[in-house]
C-alpha cells in the first residue's frame, strides 16, 4: 500500500497500471471487511476487471438455457456452486456433467453441463464458464443467483460484447452492430425502470434512502464541520429501520421472482393413476386464466395454470401417443424427460391400489427433485386400509396430499402445497403484497443489505465515524441503482437544510 | 529589463503565489503581477488555514513542493488537530495564522525564488495575440502569445498566462444599502479585465461570498468567553524529514498582545487561543427586525452564495428554532488587537452590526474596526477550463482560484499550483499533468470543477473524495512527492527522503507481521501493565496493532519492537488498523482504472459520432471530458453514450495504426 498510490508524470498524465508493492491487508479490521466487497461505481459503464454473469439465452422455455460467466474469477465462482459427477478439476474445453448445488443448503438446483473456456480462447478473451441448465426460468434464475452470491456481478446489457471488443476479440464493426442492441435494451430497461419509478418499489426504496441520507448527512457533518455545534444523534434506530425494510423486500424477492417467472411442475406416475384427470382438476382449480400451450415434445402435454397466483406450467407425462412397447407403456423415458426441466415433481400414486413395482420405478426418478406425493383416488380407498405408505424413502419429499380428481376433494390443498413448495416453505404473500420481481433489483438489495449490516455493526461498535459513512454511502448507492440516483449533491442538500453549519 | 516572460501570473492571492512559484521552479521565466505587494496571499477572510479536506489539500500542495504549508507553519499562532477519533482519512490540522505576517513571509519567500519577478501593477487588459505578428506592433517579440497591459500602459508579453482574479473581477461589496466597487475591502475592482474576458466570449456567472466584522480586542470582555487552545504536541502542515531539515520556527517573536488571556507561552511553540461566545435572543431579534434592510433578502445581492458559509442573517432565518449560534473570536495576529468574529458573516447595515454584536455579553463594549460585507464577483462558467485548467477557447490561458467558481485559500492554492505546473509544461511543449480522483484531493477538486455544474462557490469536503481512505494526510508525500521530483518542484534530497520513509514503513510493517505473539502468562501480564487487553490466541504484532486502542509506542518496549521515527510509525499504524478498508478502496480504484486512464482527445468531434443522443452530445460538448471516467461521471450521461465515445476512440486508433503502416 505504501507504493500503490504513488503518482508519476506519466501516471498523472496517462496513468498506466501501477500497483506493484501493494502490501496485503492485515489486521482484524482487514479481514472483517474483506467479505463485503462490492463495486461502488456500479452504475457506470462496466469496463472493470470483475467477473460478470448473466443468462445468455433468450428468455422463454427452450430446452436448454445457459448461464455465462466471464472474468478472472469465473472458474473459482463456478467451482463453489458446481458438484461434478466425477471429482476432478474443470479443464479447458472439456464438458463436465454434474449438478448446480446451493453451497449454503446443499440443495441440488439443477442437472447441468459445464464448459470452461480459458482466456484468451473465449468470446470475451477472459476466462469464461458456461453452465447449461435444463431450461425453464426457475433453474436458470437460481443458478444465476448462486453465481452472484458466490462473487460474480450481474452483467449489464451488452457487457459481454463490450468486453469482447475491449479485449480485441471482435472488431469495431461487429461492436458497433451490437451497440444498437445495447442501446435498444438500455432504452427498454430505462423505460421499464421509469415505469417502476412511479411505483411502490421506488417509493419504498426512496423512503429508505431518504432516512439513510439523513444518517449520512449527520456523519458527514460531524466529519466535515468538526467545530460546529451539532447535536449528537443515535443512528441506531434509523439504521435498524432501514435494514428491516431492505430485508423485508429481500425476503419477498425470491417469491417475487417466482411469481413473475413461474415454475414447471412435472406430474409423474405409472399409467392409470389419474395423472391427466389430476391435471384437468388442477386447471379447473385455477379460476384465473387457463392457457393451453401445445406440448413442446410430442410425448408430453403442457398446460399453464395460476396456482395461488404463481404461473405454473404443468407437464403431464401421460403423453398423447400411448406406445405398445411394455417398457414405453410405463412412461419411464417420458417421466425422466419431464423431470429434467421441472422445478417440482408431483408423484401420483393410486390410493385405492397397493403399490406396484412400476410405482417404485417412477418414484426412483424423482429422488433428486423436490417432490410432493399425491394419493389420488383417495375417495375409493377403503376405511380399513389405513394411511398409505410411500413407495420408498424420499430425501426431498415436501409433503403428501390425498386427492380425488373425480370428486375434486383435496385439489385446492394440492394447489396450496404446490405453491408453498415453490415459494420455499415461506407462506405465500397476501394477494395485495408487492414483491421485488427483478433479479437486478434483488442483487442491489443484497448489496445494500450487506453494507447496512456493516454500517450498523460499525455504529454499535463505535467505529470511527468516517468508516461508517463509507458503508452508508455504499448502501445508498446500491439502493440508488434501483431508483437511478447516486449520492451526490442530494447529500449536500440534506446537510444544508438540516444542519446549521458554516463559519 | 525583461519584457517577454514564459509565464505571467496575474493576481497574487493564494492561487497566484503558488502558480508563479511552481512555474519558476520548473525553470520558466515568470512574472507575478499584483495590485499590492504587501498583500501577497492575503487572507481577506478568516485568519485560518486547513480543517477537514482543506488541510488535506495543504498537505498535498506541500508534497508537490508548494508554499502554503510552509508559510502556515511559520506564521501559525495556533495549530489544532481535528477529527482525531473519526477515522484516519478525515483527521486534519487547522491553523490560526498571523495574517499580516503571512503575507510578509510569503513575500520574503517569493523574493528569493530564482527566475521569478514579482511586481506591483494593476492589469487593465489582456490581449491574445492570435496572429503572432500582432505583438510586433506592441513592441513585443514574435514568441509572445499574450500582451498584458498594466494601468500605467506598460506592456508585457507572455507565452502563457495564468489568471487568478479572486473576487476582483467586477467585484462589488455591499453593506446594508451601500454598495461600492471593490476587489477586497478598500481595493479597486478589476472592471476592464472582466469586460475583456466577456469580450473574449467567456460566459461569466455571478457569485457571492461574505466576511464578518472585526472587533478591537481591547473592547472584548474575555471573562465571558471560553478559550479554545492549540495542540499541546508538535504538529505541522509541511513535510520535514529529520535528516534534511528541522521544522521551521515561528516567524513571530516576543510576547503576544497582552490583551489576550490564557496564551500558551511554554511548550513546543507559543500559541494563542481562540475564544468562543454565543449569540443571544436580543441578537436574533435585532436581525429579524432589520431583515427589510438586509441586502441578502431585499434583492440587492444577485450573486449565489455558498450554503456552507451562510451569513448570520441567513442562519437565523433558516434555522429559526435554533436558540443560539456559536461565534469564535479569532485573533488576526500575534501582536494585533484586531479580532475576527468567525461565524458572523453579514452584509446587514452598519448600525445593526454594532447593535447585534453588543448584545453578546463579552462584546457589550465592542468596537468594530471593520464592518462585515458581502462581495459579488464574476467567475467563469463551468465547462470553460479543462482538467489542465487551461481555457478551452484560448490555449495558453490558465485560470485558477475563485475565477473557476471555488472558494477558500486552500482550494485556490491547489489550483494555482496545478495551473502553474501546466503553464510551465505548456511553454515547454510537454503534456499537461492531471491528477486523478484516486491520487489526490487536488484531483477530486479539479475533476469536480470540470464535470459538475458549479451553482454556488465550491468548497472542498472530505465527503467529495470517494477514495479518501487512500488520500490521507499522512501519505500525501508518498503519493505525490515522486511526481514533484520528476517535475523539478522538489530537489533530489527530498524525493530521496520520501523513498526512505516509504522503505522504512514497509520494513516496519513486515517486521510487525513477522513478529508472532503467543498468549503466555508473562506476555499477558506485561501487556496488561501497559494497558493493553490480554491475548487469548496467537497473533502477529501487526494484528495486535490492528486493535483500535493499541498504539505502537504503548507496546514497543514490551514486545521489543524496533525504534522508528514517528512519521514512519504513523503510516504503519494506519495500515495495520484500517488495512482492510484501504485495500477495499484500492480494489475499487483498480477496477475503475481502465476508464480513468482512457483519454479523450480534446479535438474529438461529438457532432461526428453517429447514434449519440442529442442530450448526451450537448453535455459532452459543454464539458469536453478529458477521460472516459470523466465522461461517465457527467450528469445525464448513460453507459451507452460512453460506449459510443469509446468506439469512436477505437476507430481513431485503428485509423492511426493503419496510417502508420501505410
Amino acid at each position: 500500500m505504501f507504493t500503490s498510490g504513488t503518482v508519476t508524470i506519466n501516471d498523472a498524465h496517462l496513468p498506466p497500471a501501477r500497483s506493484a508493492g501493494c502490501l496485503p491487508p492485515v489486521g482484524e479490521a482487514g479481514r472483517a471487511v474483506e467479505t463485503s466487497e462490492h463495486p461502488a461505481h456500479d452504475s457506470q459503464l462496466a469496463v472493470y476487471e470483475d467477473t460478470i454473469a448473466a443468462i445468455a439465452t433468450p428468455p422463454g422455455e427452450g430446452g436448454i438455457g445457459i448461464v455465462r460467466l466471464s472474468g478472472a474469477d469465473a472458474r473459482a465462482i463456478v467451482i463453489r456452486i458446481f458438484r461434478p459427477l466425477r471429482p476432478g478439476p474443470l479443464r479447458p474445453f472439456r464438458l463436465r456433467y454434474g449438478h448446480v448445488v446451493d453451497p449454503a443448503t446443499g440443495a441440488v438446483i439443477d442437472e447441468v453441463l459445464v464448459a470452461f473456456m480459458r482466456a484468451p480462447h473465449s468470446f470475451t478473451r477472459e476466462d469464461v464458464v458456461e453452465i447449461s441448465c435444463h431450461g425453464g426460468p426457475q433453474p436458470l434464475q437460481t443458478t444465476l443467483g448462486l453465481a452472484l452470491a458466490a462473487g460474480a456481478r450481474l452483467a449489464r446489457p451488452g457487457e459481454f460484447t463490450l468486453r469482447a471488443f475491449l479485449n480485441g476479440r471482435i472488431d469495431l464493426s461487429q461492436a458497433e452492430a451490437t451497440l444498437d442492441v445495447i442501446r435498444a435494451r438500455t432504452a427498454a430497461g430505462l423505460a421499464l425502470a421509469q415505469a417502476q419509478l412511479g411505483g411502490w418499489l421506488a417509493r419504498e426504496v426512496r423512503s429508505v434512502r431518504a432516512a439513510l441520507l439523513e444518517c449520512l448527512a449527520y456523519v458527514t457533518v460531524v466529519v466535515d464541520f468538526p467545530e460546529d455545534e451539532v447535536e449528537p444523534q443515535d443512528l441506531g434506530p434509523s439504521l435498524r429501520a432501514g435494514l428491516a425494510t431492505v430485508e423485508r423486500l429481500l425476503a419477498g424477492a425470491d417469491q417475487g421472482i417466482i411469481y413473475r417467472q413461474g415454475a414447471r411442475v412435472a406430474i409423474v406416475g405409472r399409467p392409470n393413476v389419474g395423472k391427466s384427470s389430476l391435471l384437468n382438476a388442477l386447471l379447473r382449480a385455477d379460476r384465473a386464466i387457463v392457457t393451453p400451450i401445445p406440448g413442446t415434445t410430442r410425448d408430453t402435454l403442457e398446460e399453464t395454470a395460476s396456482l395461488e397466483g404463481i404461473p405454473v406450467t404443468l407437464v403431464d407425462t401421460a403423453g398423447i401417443h400411448e406406445s405398445a412397447d411394455p417398457v414405453e407403456q410405463l412412461g419411464i423415458e417420458r417421466a425422466r424427460a419431464a423431470l429434467e426441466s421441472a422445478d417440482l415433481a408431483l408423484l401420483v400414486l393410486d390410493a385405492a391400489q397397493p403399490l406396484t413395482p412400476g410405482d417404485e420405478q417412477i418414484a426412483r426418478l424423482t429422488l433428486e427433485k423436490p417432490t410432493i406425493l399425491v394419493w389420488n383416488k383417495s375417495d375409493a380407498r377403503s376405511e380399513e386400509a389405513g394411511a398409505p405408505e410411500a413407495p420408498l424413502p424420499h430425501p426431498r419429499l415436501l409433503g403428501s396430499v390425498a386427492t380425488s380428481a373425480r370428486t375434486g376433494a383435496g385439489i385446492e390443498a394440492l394447489a396450496r402445497a404446490v405453491a408453498a413448495a415453490l415459494l420455499g416453505g415461506v407462506p405465500p404473500a397476501a394477494a395485495e403484497a408487492r414483491l421485488v420481481s427483478n433479479p437486478r433489483h434483488r442483487d442491489a438489495l443484497r448489496r445494500a443489505d450487506e453494507h447496512l449490516r456493516a454500517a450498523l455493526a460499525g455504529w454499535e461498535a463505535a467505529h470511527p465515524t468516517d468508516l461508517i459513512g463509507g458503508d452508508l454511502t455504499a448502501a445508498l448507492n446500491a439502493l440508488g441503482e434501483i431508483t437511478g440516483e447516486t449520492v451526490g449533491d442530494d447529500l449536500l442538500d440534506v446537510i444544508f437544510s438540516r444542519f446549521c453549519i458554516g463559519k | 529589463m525583461q519584457i517577454l516572460y514564459d509565464v505571467i501570473v496575474v493576481g497574487a492571492g493564494h492561487a497566484g503565489c503558488e502558480a508563479a512559484h511552481a512555474a519558476a521552479r520548473m525553470g520558466q521565466r515568470t512574472l507575478l503581477l499584483t495590485i499590492d505587494l504587501d498583500k501577497l496571499a492575503h487572507m481577506s477572510c478568516n485568519p485560518s488555514i486547513g480543517g477537514p479536506a482543506k488541510g488535506h489539500l495543504v498537505r498535498e500542495i506541500d508534497a508537490l513542493g508548494g508554499l502554503i504549508a510552509r508559510v502556515t507553519d511559520r506564521t501559525a499562532i495556533q495549530l489544532r488537530v481535528l477529527n482525531e477519533s473519526k477515522g484516519p482519512a478525515v483527521q486534519s490540522l487547522r491553523a490560526q495564522c498571523d495574517k499580516r505576517l503571512y503575507a510578509q513571509v510569503m513575500k520574503e519567500t517569493l523574493e528569493r525564488v530564482p527566475k521569478l519577478d514579482i511586481r506591483q501593477a494593476m492589469v487593465e487588459r489582456i490581449v491574445p495575440l492570435r496572429d503572432r505578428s500582432g505583438g510586433e506592433g506592441l513592441g513585443l517579440p514574435a514568441e509572445a502569445a499574450f500582451a498584458v497591459v498594466t494601468h500605467t500602459g506598460w506592456i508585457y508579453g507572455a507565452k502563457a498566462l495564468v489568471l487568478t482574479t479572486g473576487t476582483f473581477l467586477r467585484g462589488r461589496a455591499i453593506t446594508g444599502q451601500a454598495a461600492w466597487g471593490a476587489g477586497r475591502a478598500g481595493e479597486a475592482p478589476a472592471v476592464a479585465l472582466g469586460e475583456d474576458l466577456a469580450a473574449l466570449g467567456f460566459p461569466l456567472v455571478r457569485l457571492k461570498t461574505g466576511t464578518p466584522p472585526r472587533v478591537h480586542a481591547g473592547s472584548i470582555d474575555f471573562r465571558h468567553t471560553e478559550a479554545q487552545h492549540g495542540s499541546p504536541t508538535p504538529v505541522y502542515f509541511g513535510h520535514y524529514y529529520p535528516e534534511l531539515e528541522d521544522p521551521p520556527a515561528p516567524a513571530y517573536s516576543g510576547a503576544p498582545a497582552a490583551v489576550y488571556p490564557q496564551p500558551t507561552l511554554t511548550g513546543w511553540r507559543p500559541q494563542l487561543p481562540c475564544y468562543l461566545v454565543h449569540t443571544t435572543p436580543t441578537f436574533h431579534d435585532l436581525i429579524r427586525a432589520n431583515l427589510d434592510r438586509a441586502p441578502l433578502f431585499s434583492g440587492v445581492i444577485e450573486g449565489v452564495g455558498p450554503r456552507y458559509c451562510p451569513s448570520i442573517e441567513d442562519k437565523i432565518v433558516r434555522f429559526a428554532d435554533k436558540e443560539r449560534h456559536g461565534l469564535f473570536l479569532e485573533p488576526e495576529g500575534w501582536h494585533t488587537y484586531e479580532v475576527y468574529v468567525q461565524g458572523c458573516n453579514t452584509s446587514l447595515p452598519e448600525d445593526v452590526q454594532w447593535a447585534m454584536l453588543r448584545s453578546i455579553p463579552a462584546l457589550r463594549q465592542a468596537e468594530l474596526m471593520r464592518i462585515g460585507y458581502a462581495i459579488e464577483y464574476d467567475a467563469v462558467a463551468t465547462g470553460e477550463v479543462g482538467a489542465d485548467l487551461q481555457a478551452r477557447r484560448l490555449p495558453g490561458l490558465f485560470l485558477a482560484g475563485q475565477i473557476n467558481g471555488t472558494t477558500g485559500y486552500e482550494e485556490a492554492a491547489a489550483q494555482g499550483l496545478m495551473a502553474g505546473i501546466n503553464a510551465a509544461r505548456y511553454v515547454a511543449g510537454a503534456p499537461a499533468v492531471i491528477l486523478r480522483r484516486d491520487q489526490a484531493y487536488i484531483g477530486v477538486l479539479i475533476d469536480d470543477l470540470v464535470t459538475k455544474e458549479i451553482r454556488e462557490p465550491y468548497r472542498m469536503f472530505t465527503s467529495r473524495a470517494e477514495h479518501r481512505l487512500l488520500l490521507r494526510g499522512d501519505n500525501a508525500d508518498l503519493r505525490l512527492t515522486p511526481l514533484a521530483g520528476e517535475l523539478g518542484l522538489v530537489d533530489a534530497a527530498r524525493a530521496a527522503a520520501v523513498e526512505r520513509r516509504r522503505e522504512a514503513a514497509m520494513a516496519l510493517r513486515a517486521a510487525l507481521e513477522g513478529r508472532k505473539l503467543y498468549p503466555s502468562v508473562t506476555l499477558n501480564a506485561a501487556l496488561t501493565e501497559v494497558g493493553v487487553e490480554r491475548l487469548s490466541q496467537p497473533m502477529s504484532a501487526a494484528d495486535l496493532l490492528a486493535r483500535p486502542a493499541v498504539r505502537y509506542a504503548q507496546v514497543r518496549e514490551v514486545l521489543e519492537l524496533p525504534d522508528a521515527p514517528g512519521h514512519v510509525v504513523e503510516l504503519v499504524e494506519v495500515e495495520c488498523k484500517y488495512g482492510g478498508y484501504i485495500a477495499r478502496q484500492q480494489r475499487e480504484v483498480e477496477r475503475l482504472r481502465k476508464m480513468e486512464s482512457r483519454r479523450i482527445p480534446p479535438d474529438l468531434d461529438y457532432d461526428d459520432l453517429p447514434g449519440l443522443r442529442n442530450e448526451a452530445r450537448q453535455v459532452f460538448k459543454r464539458f469536453r471530458p478529458a477521460t472516459l471516467g470523466q465522461a461517465a461521471r457527467l450528469a445525464g450521461i448513460n453507459p451507452a453514450d460512453v460506449a459510443i465515445v469509446l468506439f469512436a476512440l477505437e476507430r481513431r486508433e485503428v485509423a492511426r495504426s493503419t496510417d502508420a503502416r501505410a
